[in-house]
């Protein structure tokens, strides 16, 4: 009588397992390569159509003006389109956002993981974590109904009277525009403000991440906590700073909601730092449902522009916080 | 100056700073939640769930809204956990280390922090029209799939986080006990790592319930009660954006009432993520 009557059962569920799981990792890849691709298909008739003008034209100059001047058309009615002004205003932005973000942030990280008692620390974290989860339509809105009518009030309309005495100085000419509180400047303040907890958050991180006897050996020598952040710190982890400015960086280029409702929405070079404008992103959103044939293709090379722009800040952010070992 | 003093001095101006910026953050942030708070509580009532969105001065509440927004964010779930926790498992368990996985993990990073109005362009360029999938019209189906797109990263990233936490002792007295990979991980792996899923379920649904951007142009809107996917379908963050661009006061507040709803959503979802995974160290 032998001991084997049947032959060993094969067991199939850890390669189905495996092929499943792996074609979700690979579903991922697939969406991806699909967004690209899409954005590239949806954008060529544009692209080809406006060729190199589509990012940079130029146009005769008005008697009278500078040497160069720039068209930044953008026409649905005679199809004229051009990237120019919505990348200048999404560059903008972001770094006039990045400009007062950048130094509160650190501060902030500098203050809970250094000065701040323990027991003050934990829930100011929190609540700066949870503020980062806030959607961007909230600040948006915060922007449109409270911050926007106040800084016309009480900031730009003053400024204006103020400059109206002296109409060719500098300051006439950066503050140039419709008291509205409708502008690149106001769109910055939003950006700045929703940026900011996320950014004090990854900041926050990054300090803790460095070991204690680091920070306790400065202190034995003898330095204040300001030369302690200064001399030792901040030096320690240099590059994954510059990540983290990357990253921010990349939040602020592709927000939309919470720009769209400020920004003004011209299509236009901005002339001040008062003046209406638009970004990339509020541009495809405000105009994307209703866009149809060569429109909805210039709106599709928006995004691609957008695509890449956000890809190239955030490959380096990524690349500059692994190389940090921490 | 003596130089002591001057240390001191200096240290003194540093930490002042820091605290006037940290200042500054809070007082910006409690401005933004107490407008929420008080424009947002005086547009609360039961209205709010009992009645669609109106036209400008009649009477109205959020119902289609909040409906929608709960079914496409439920569907947007139950595909992002699916794929994201089977796309997780396999960046941790299996694939993780050969090329491929590496090439998977970075794109999903890049996937995490893509603009999410480009999902939304995507997902409309597909399911909307302009391919051969294409409904021709919007939907709640196209909105779901945009949400899902922007919450599987988050899934996948946490879940393999989550799983690479878990010891290896685990793993190999699973196999000692001759079980096969798959029911190691399920009976062992991911009921370790339970709580830390849903921690990434809950983090994903956060970040999606406030979306706006990739509605857009996918379920764009709707002024009536719809329950079915298939139709353009109304949610609370594009009440938000389309009331708040009205002139009309009535409709302003309803935004508001939206935007308390959202926040709190999120807010609430935030705060229970936290607490499941607050001893599990859940990679965020």
């Amino acid at each position: 009588m032998s001991v084997k009557t049947k032959a060993p059962r094969v067991d199939l569920t850890d390669p189905i397992f495996r092929w499943v799981s792996f074609a979700a990792a690979t579903l991922l890849l697939v969406v991806l390569a699909s967004l690209i691709g899409l954005l590239l298909v949806g954008g060529w008739p544009a692209l080809s159509k406006f060729g190199f003008d589509f990012f940079l034209k130029f146009k005769e100059c008005p008697v009278g003006q500078g040497p160069i001047c720039i068209d930044t058309p953008w026409n649905p009615v005679t199809d004229n389109y051009s990237a120019t002004a919505p990348i200048l205003g999404t560059i903008i932005t972001s770094f006039i956002a990045l400009v007062f973000a950048l130094p509160i942030a650190i501060g902030i990280a500098v203050f809970l993981t250094q000065f701040c008692p323990q027991r003050i620390a934990q829930p100011l974290s929190t609540a700066v974590e949870l503020l980062a989860g806030i959607p961007s339509i909230v600040y948006g809105m915060w922007g449109l109904f409270v911050f926007a009518p106040w800084f016309a009030k009480t900031i730009q309309t003053p400024l204006l009277i103020a400059a109206s005495q002296s109409p060719d100085s500098f300051l006439a000419k950066l503050v140039a525009g419709v008291p509205n509180g409708a502008n690149l400047f106001t769109a910055s303040i939003i950006l700045a403000i929703m940026i900011l907890p996320y950014m004090a958050a990854v900041f926050r991180e990054l300090f803790r991440s460095i070991p204690a006897q680091v920070r306790e050996a400065a202190f034995g020598v003898g330095a204040t906590p300001f030369e302690v952040v200064t001399a030792v710190i901040i030096p320690y982890v240099q590059k994954g700073m510059i990540g983290v400015v990357m990253l921010g960086l990349g939040r602020a280029l592709g927000e939309t909601m919470a720009v769209t409702f400020i920004i003004g929405n011209s299509h236009k070079f901005p002339k001040s730092l008062f003046d209406s404008s638009s970004t990339l992103a509020s541009t495809i959103a405000n105009e994307f449902a209703e866009a149809a044939d060569i429109h909805r293709s210039a709106l599709i090379a928006l995004g691609l522009v957008l695509f890449l722009i956000t890809f190239t800040v955030l490959a380096i952010a990524r690349w500059l916080l692994s190389s940090q070992r921490y | 100056m003596d130089r002591a003093l001057r240390r001191k001095l200096a240290n003194y101006v540093f930490i002042g700073l820091c605290l006037l910026g940290t200042g500054i953050a809070l007082l910006s942030l409690a401005l933004i939640l107490w407008s929420l708070f008080t424009q947002g509580f005086g547009g609360l009532n039961l209205h709010l769930f009992t009645m669609d969105t109106p036209a400008a001065g009649s009477e109205g509440g959020l119902r289609n809204a909040i409906v929608g927004s709960v079914l496409m964010c439920g569907v947007a779930m139950i595909i992002a956990i699916v794929v994201g926790i089977l796309a997780g498992t396999w960046l941790a368990e299996i694939g993780g280390d050969t090329p491929y996985g590496h090439a998977v993990r970075f794109l999903n990073d890049v996937l995490l922090s893509a603009p999410s109005i480009l999902i939304g362009v995507f997902v409309a360029q597909i399911l909307v029209t302009g391919s051969p999938f294409a409904l021709g019209h919007f939907s709640g189906w196209a909105g779901a799939v945009a949400l899902a797109i922007l919450a599987t990263p988050i899934v996948t990233r946490t879940t393999e986080d989550i799983l690479n936490l878990q010891p290896n002792a685990l793993r190999e007295a699973g196999m000692a006990l001759g079980a096969s990979q798959f029911t190691t991980i399920r009976t062992i792996i991911w009921k370790a790592a339970g709580a830390g899923l849903l921690t990434g379920g809950l983090l994903g649904f956060a970040r999606i319930s406030g979306e706006t951007a990739p509605l857009l142009f996918t379920a764009l809107g709707n002024q009536f009660f719809n329950a079915d996917m298939g139709q353009a379908m109304e949610s609370l963050p594009h009440v938000m954006y389309n009331f708040a661009l009205t002139p009309y006061e009535d409709l302003n507040k309803l935004a508001w009432a939206a935007a308390l709803l959202v926040a709190l959503a999120v807010l609430g979802v935030n705060i229970l993520g936290r607490w499941l995974g607050r001893d599990k160290n859940a990679g965020h």
